[in-house]
C-alpha cells in the first residue's frame, strides 16, 4: 500500500492505522522507518516532487519481493512543504518473523533512496532549491546524453 | 511524434519531438545547451517504464520521461 499526502504526514494516525489493519494477520513483527525533516543549514523545510507512475510500479515490484517472503511493505509519503520537526517518509515492513523485517526494511529504504522517482528541495528563505549534492542518479542514467 | 516530458527539478515545459527511436529525441535534446547537465544525469523512462539503451523503437504518442537524480524522504 502505497499512500501520498500533501504536507507532513500524520505520523501517529498512520502508524495506529497500519498497526490496526494487520493486527489480525499475524505477523509476528512490524518495524516502520519514519523519516523527520530535521533544523539544519538554516532551512525551514523540505519540499518534494514526485512522480506517481513510476513510483507506484517501483513500490508494486517491492511489494512482490516482500510477498514472496510472507511480508507486506507499507509507504507514505509527502508531496510539497514539509517543515522542520514533521515527517515527510514513513515506510513499514509486517513479517512472521523478525529477521525478514529487519533485513527488508534496511534494503527497502536503501533502495528507496537511490531508486524512487522523488526530488527533494529546500526551503530556504522563502524559495524551494533543489537538493543536487544530496541527489542519487538513477541506474541507467546518462543514456541520452551517449 | 513523441512527447518528452521533464521532471522534477529540470523545470521546463514539455516538448513534443519527431522520433523513431531514443537516438533521435537524443539527437534532438543534445541541442539544447540548457539541457546538457540533465542528459549526463537524468535516467529516462518510455511510456512510464525505464530504459538502459537507446535502441528503443518508439511510435506516435509515445512519452519519453526524464529522470533527474532522486532523494525521497
Amino acid at each position: 500500500m502505497l499512500e501520498l499526502y500533501n504536507g507532513a504526514l500524520d505520523v501517529a494516525g498512520i502508524l495506529k492505522r497500519w498497526y490496526e489493519e494487520e493486527s489480525k494477520s499475524n505477523y509476528g513483527a512490524f518495524i516502520p522507518f519514519i523519516g523527520t525533516v530535521r533544523e539544519e543549514d538554516g532551512i525551514e523545510g523540505l519540499s518534494f516532487d514526485v512522480y506517481e507512475p513510476i513510483l507506484k510500479s517501483w513500490f508494486e515490484t517491492w511489494q512482490e519481493k516482500a510477498k514472496q517472503k510472507g511480508a507486506k511493505l507499507k509507504m507514505a509519503h509527502s508531496v510539497g512543504d514539509v517543515p522542520v520537526h514533521e515527517s515527510s517518509y514513513i515506510s513499514a515492513v509486517f513479517s512472521p518473523k523478525r529477521r525478514v523485517a529487519l533485513e527488508m526494511i534496511e534494503e527497502f529504504v536503501e533502495d528507496f533512496k537511490a531508486s524512487a522517482p522523488i526530488w527533494k528541495y529546500d526551503l530556504k528563505n522563502g524559495k524551494r532549491v533543489y537538493a543536487k549534492e544530496r541527489s542519487t542518479k538513477i541506474k541507467g542514467s546518462g543514456i541520452l546524453y551517449g | 511524434m513523441v512527447k518528452v516530458e521533464f521532471l522534477g527539478p529540470i523545470a521546463k515545459e514539455p516538448v513534443e519531438i519527431d522520433a523513431k527511436t531514443l537516438k533521435d529525441v537524443s539527437e534532438v535534446l543534445k541541442q539544447d545547451e540548457s539541457l546538457k547537465e540533465w542528459l549526463e544525469t537524468s535516467a529516462v523512462a518510455v511510456n512510464d517504464k525505464l530504459v538502459s539503451s537507446l535502441d528503443v523503437a518508439l511510435s506516435d504518442g509515445d512519452k519519453v520521461s526524464l529522470l533527474p537524480p532522486v532523494c525521497g524522504g
